[in-house]
């Protein structure tokens, strides 16, 4: 698994990676009321706001980390979106995305790097 | 993941006077003196109003906001202010009759032991301030929003001078207890404050030992008390309050959700002087008897806007706003009369997640011909009109003991 500094994780499948929160963002973030994803089929670039996600204090965006096409979105997070709060480095996924570009993975962290980026 | 364009930080703390005061840094903050409770009790302090204030307990939100409507919440009010208002004639009717000066409000008839709401206004109708009254026989006892405190300390002082005594008290702390259990609760501890109807405020009460004096109110939607305390002995009734069963601590987050689905306004979003008391829908705490016709009419400032609005109506009103979906709409989030194209009739002054309701609420101002229940209109989120809807408030049914 590997870690952004915006506290995403990304797992990589095959050509895919899946994309979710950190515990810490979940924790950070409280209880999650809402959560708006993306169409399947969108393409997107790095840095894009693909996903909405609203909790009881703020609205927060998650940004696609790499380029790439949504192949799957975690509709279940629609109808439950506290499932955030529950799982969320395991369950509560939000998208997949299908890479163009693997290097743009390398600058990533893995967990000991993110541990002590959040310190 | 990152915060995003439409809202980064919580309502309560965006743009509120209450949470824009100059003392930001945290060594710069005041503290109540439940302070180190909080801390003890594992809050997650932020700036407010320039104190440092609990806005969550490690219960969250959510879950505190849930256990105030189920059993009974403890809130830190402490930062808001408390004042004295004694006429310098001994009589109190005095104290009354100048504190009408200042708001559109029946004072001089309110009973003894009595509490009600009320509001300060400017000269052009708007609200500078909202606040609490009440008759304690010799004196009025005034409660004010944190933010707005010195200037109204301040305005008081100069307009009721000549007339009155005006002490501020801040060696007293303040607590609310609210709840459909908080009555069983303090009951435990003093058994007469059960006899205690909605508004009604008592003195020289004991609760196990400290004096206090308390009233049978709040600002949640929900049956309660709030108690006002000498600092010296606010930790220890906390900690007796807090060690019944009912009870849990609460935060200013949970405090804003409760308000907001029970309709109640926050000042510096729903109110603030660029509204009047009759576009926010308060027209029920203005009395007939300070109405055009009525034995005290106007004698308040902006009485000449304010007492034509309440007789041909304003041209724009505070409504419930129930978002269909599940995408909470919150401060800011602009009002359409259509789902495409049309006009922006209305701004979303508060909203969010309603943790009661188990959805979206929030309120709002709109023009006049668009305020009528049921009316459906759009909010514009991320660029997308969204319906909802016109509704009564409050969202959550109120459980006073009248």
């Amino acid at each position: 698994m590997k870690f952004t500094e915006e506290h995403e994780w990304l797992r990589v499948e095959g050509d895919e990676v899946i994309v979710g929160i950190t515990t810490h963002a979940a924790e950070q973030l409280g209880d999650v009321v809402f959560v708006e994803l993306p169409d399947e089929g969108t393409v997107v670039s790095k840095d894009d706001e693909v996903v909405v996600i609203e909790s009881v204090k703020a609205a927060s965006d998650i940004l696609a980390p790499i380029d790439g096409e949504i192949t799957e979105v975690n509709s279940t997070l629609t109808d439950n979106p506290s499932m955030v709060n529950d799982d969320p480095q395991g369950e509560a996924w939000f998208f997949k995305l299908k890479f163009t570009d693997a290097t743009q993975m390398d600058d990533f962290m893995d967990e000991a790097a993110y541990q002590k980026f959040i310190g | 993941m990152r915060g995003s364009r439409c809202v980064k930080v919580p309502a309560w703390s965006k743009g509120h006077p209450e949470a824009t005061g100059k003392a930001n840094r945290m060594s710069d903050l005041k503290q109540t003196a439940l302070h180190d409770l909080h801390v003890e009790l594992g809050a997650k302090m932020v700036p407010f109003a320039g104190y440092s204030m609990p806005v969550q307990y490690p219960l969250g939100v959510m879950k505190e906001h849930l256990h105030t409507r189920a059993a009974a919440g403890l809130f830190d009010v402490s930062h808001m202010g408390q004042v004295m208002v004694r006429a310098k004639s001994g009589d109190n009717a005095d104290a009354a009759l100048a504190m009408e000066t200042l708001v559109p409000v029946d004072v001089l008839g309110l009973g003894e032991m009595r509490q009600r709401y009320a509001m300060f206004t400017d000269d052009r109708g708007g609200i500078l301030d909202d606040l609490m009254l009440a008759n304690l026989g010799d004196h009025l006892f005034v409660v004010v929003n944190a933010g707005c405190k010195d200037a109204d300390i301040a305005l008081m002082k100069d307009a009721l001078s000549d007339r009155c005594e005006i002490e501020v008290l801040d060696d007293r702390a303040l607590l609310a207890l609210q709840g459909p259990q908080a009555e069983a609760a303090l009951a435990r501890l003093q058994p007469s404050v059960a006899d205690m109807k909605f508004m009604d405020v008592a003195q020289g009460v004991d609760i196990d030992g400290i004096t206090v004096t308390l009233s049978r109110s709040g600002y949640t939607g929900e049956d309660g008390y709030e108690i006002s305390v000498a600092n010296a002995d606010a930790e220890a009734l906390a900690r007796k309050l807090l060690a019944l069963e009912e009870v849990e601590p609460i935060g200013l987050g949970a405090r804003d959700s409760l308000r907001l689905e029970g309709g109640l306004c926050l000042y510096g979003h729903d109110i603030d002087t660029t509204t009047t008391p009759v576009e926010a829908a308060l027209n029920w705490a203005i009395q007939k008897v300070r109405r055009t016709d009525g034995d005290r009419a106007g004698g308040f400032p902006g009485a000449g806007v304010i007492l034509q609005q309440l007789t041909d109506g304003a041209p724009r009103k505070r409504v419930g706003l129930l978002p269909e979906g599940r995408a909470p709409m919150r401060e800011g989030v602009a009002i359409f009369d259509a789902a495409e194209g049309g006009n922006e009739i209305g701004t979303v002054t508060s909203g969010g997640f309603g943790p009661t309701v188990g959805g979206p609420v929030a309120m709002g101002y709109v023009t006049a011909e668009h305020a009528k229940v049921d009316t459906p209109l759009w909010g514009e989120v991320r660029g997308k009109r969204l319906p909802l809807t016109v509704t009564k408030m409050p969202f959550v049914a109120a459980n006073f003991k009248r």
